[in-house]
């Protein structure tokens, strides 16, 4: 295994205000990572730091085998990202604002190639100022992916899209994953950074909570809920071993000759962990 | 350098583009030109023994320093700066140096366009002759757009919404520009006016803009004037170094 980026104990304050507060994390070169959190988590002060944009207070980073704070234009190139919030020219079309950007790198990937990526080519020849929210998100992903780098960092890059949109975005990331991009990605959607991470880390108040796969998220948790109706009430189990439970319930209810109305059997979804971890102090911080 | 070229290339697409700032900043002191001197061009100004063409032909390079390289420069370093372009610049291996030497480059490029159409259309519709001491008067047209240049770095440190960007900017270099004797000569004003007058340095550049190029004097012939120009643009300097951000305010 390569990994892209480690992180050791990683500290940021502003003045007496420690935004991050010690965090330790890997990312496997070619993997999607995920950094969950609400707002305020510390997610884009970690990911700045990782772009070599803001000095980190303490600890060790290595992105790429370099320390960004250190690191110089070869290390830069190397290197995409998407802003927390939309930077573009207004007056530019994709196609131009590509073609300025594509000029910074040594081996840029073609602009008609980005535009198909990220599905702007209808919207190639139009100023970035009558886009749309999401279609602006979009030409900043371009613009993070002209270079062709090995790494991209993607802060936030669905928040306000509309379900159409996230779904389209999903599928360009999981294109980047194919063709062997590493991506580190901060969302504060639980169902973003299932679909897409291979690896989450879930940040809250400058700490992380709980890293593992989503399914060690979801699997190491609680228990299932088996949920029935009985006689007109509703009623809702929770236990550890749903198999022999749904067997116990539904025969007896085979032998009564009964139905057992609207069951459901489900696990926690990771948004009930997340919410576990981060929903009940939101903002007490 | 090739990267300086790139940018450069895409900063003049981006002047041109913005249709707006383009106007203001490029076409507006033209067309004052064009206006006033068709006014009062053949008029004597008794007390500048020049006609009011001659007059104006250098006022309105003043004036034109002041919008290109000054509120041009300040407003749109203000609004990159706030939509996040600067920022995003920084990530790219692009060298922040050569990034903001292409945007100086590119405005003092305008600058000069705009001086020489100015010196073109004096000729052609007002008869002023071309300069006599054309050397004299490209250096001042230099030394203009370096130091007006490190005002609009300054002020844009001072200004901090990308909205109210050209409203603040504007109210800066409007009143200075017209203060400053480029429409007007400013030997009659009243003593308070004088007062302020004298303090601000596009008052000065005017006086040796008109020297250089109307009376065919060297530039070290006003070298007080010269003063007065470069210690406004390390002033301007000063701030910049002290004051210039790349990420937006509420970042
Ligand atoms: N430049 C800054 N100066 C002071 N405080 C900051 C700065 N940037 C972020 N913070 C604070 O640090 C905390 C984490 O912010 P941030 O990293 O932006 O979180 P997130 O991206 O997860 O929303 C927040 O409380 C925020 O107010
Ligand atoms: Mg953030």
């Amino acid at each position: 295994m390569t990994v892209a980026i480690s992180v050791r104990d990683l500290r940021k304050s502003y003045g007496d205000f420690e935004a991050v507060k010690g965090i330790d994390f890997e990312i496997e070169a070619g993997q999607v990572f995920g950094l969950l959190g609400p707002n305020g988590a510390g997610k884009t002060t970690t990911v700045e730091i990782l772009e070599g944009y803001r000095d980190r207070t303490s600890g060790d980073v290595s992105v790429l085998g370099e320390d960004p704070q250190r690191a110089g234009r070869a290390w830069r190139s190397r290197i995409g990202v998407v802003l927390q919030s939309s930077s573009l020219y207004p007056n530019l079309t994709p196609r131009e604002s590509l073609r300025v950007f594509a000029g910074y790198y040594e081996n840029p990937r073609p602009v008609d190639e980005v535009i198909e990526i990220i599905g702007l080519t209808e919207k190639a020849d139009a100023r970035a100022r009558t886009l749309s929210g999401g279609q602006k998100r979009r030409l900043d992903l371009g613009l993070a992916l002209i270079g062709n780098p090995d790494m991209i960092f993607l802060d936030e890059p669905t928040t306000g899209f509309d379900p159409g949109a996230r779904r389209a975005a999903w599928e360009t990331i999981r294109n980047l994953r194919t063709l062997g991009t590493t991506i580190l990605l901060t969302t504060h959607y639980l169902d973003e950074a299932e679909q897409l991470a291979d690896q989450v880390a879930v940040l809250r108040g400058g700490v992380i909570v709980r890293a593992g796969s989503p399914a060690e998220l979801t699997g190491g948790a609680s228990e299932t809920e088996i949920r029935y109706r009985q006689a007109g009430e509703e009623i809702l189990e929770r236990t550890t071993d749903p198999t022999r439970r749904l067997h116990e319930l539904t025969s007896a209810a085979l032998e009564r000759g009964e139905v057992l109305d609207g069951i459901e059997v489900r696990r926690p979804t990771l948004e009930e962990v997340y919410l576990e971890l981060t929903g009940s102090e939101a903002g007490a911080e | 350098m090739r990267l300086f070229i790139h940018q450069l290339r895409t900063e003049q697409l981006l002047f041109w583009r913005n249709r707006e700032a383009a106007f203001f900043t490029f076409f507006l002191p033209v067309i004052f030109f064009l206006i006033f001197g068709s006014v009062y061009g053949n008029t004597l100004i008794s007390s500048e023994h020049i006609k009011g063409s001659y007059f104006l032909e250098a006022g309105m390079i003043g004036y034109g320093v002041a919008s290109t390289c000054f509120a041009g420069l300040g407003i749109t370093l203000v609004v990159r700066r706030e939509l996040g372009i600067l920022k995003r610049v920084r990530t790219t291996p692009l060298a922040p140096i050569t990034y903001l030497s292409a945007v100086l480059g590119s405005i003092f490029i305008v600058f000069l366009l705009e001086a020489a159409l100015i010196i073109l259309i004096g000729r052609i519709l007002f008869g002023v002759p071309f300069p006599s001491q054309a050397l004299s008067v490209l250096v001042v047209l230099l030394i203009g757009a370096v130091c007006f240049a490190a005002m609009g770095l300054g002020i844009s440190g001072f200004v901090r919404s990308a909205e109210g960007s050209s409203a603040a900017i504007n109210a800066v270099y409007l009143p200075m520009a017209i203060i400053s004797g480029t429409f007007f000569t400013p030997k009659g004003y009243p003593t308070f006016l004088k007062v302020i007058a004298d303090a601000l340095p596009l008052t000065h550049y005017t006086k040796v803009t008109r020297d250089v190029m109307v009376h065919g004097e060297h530039i070290w012939t006003d070298w007080k004037q010269l003063l007065v120009v470069l210690a406004w643009g390390i002033a301007g300097m000063l701030a910049a170094l002290k004051l210039f951000r790349w990420q937006p305010r509420e970042a």
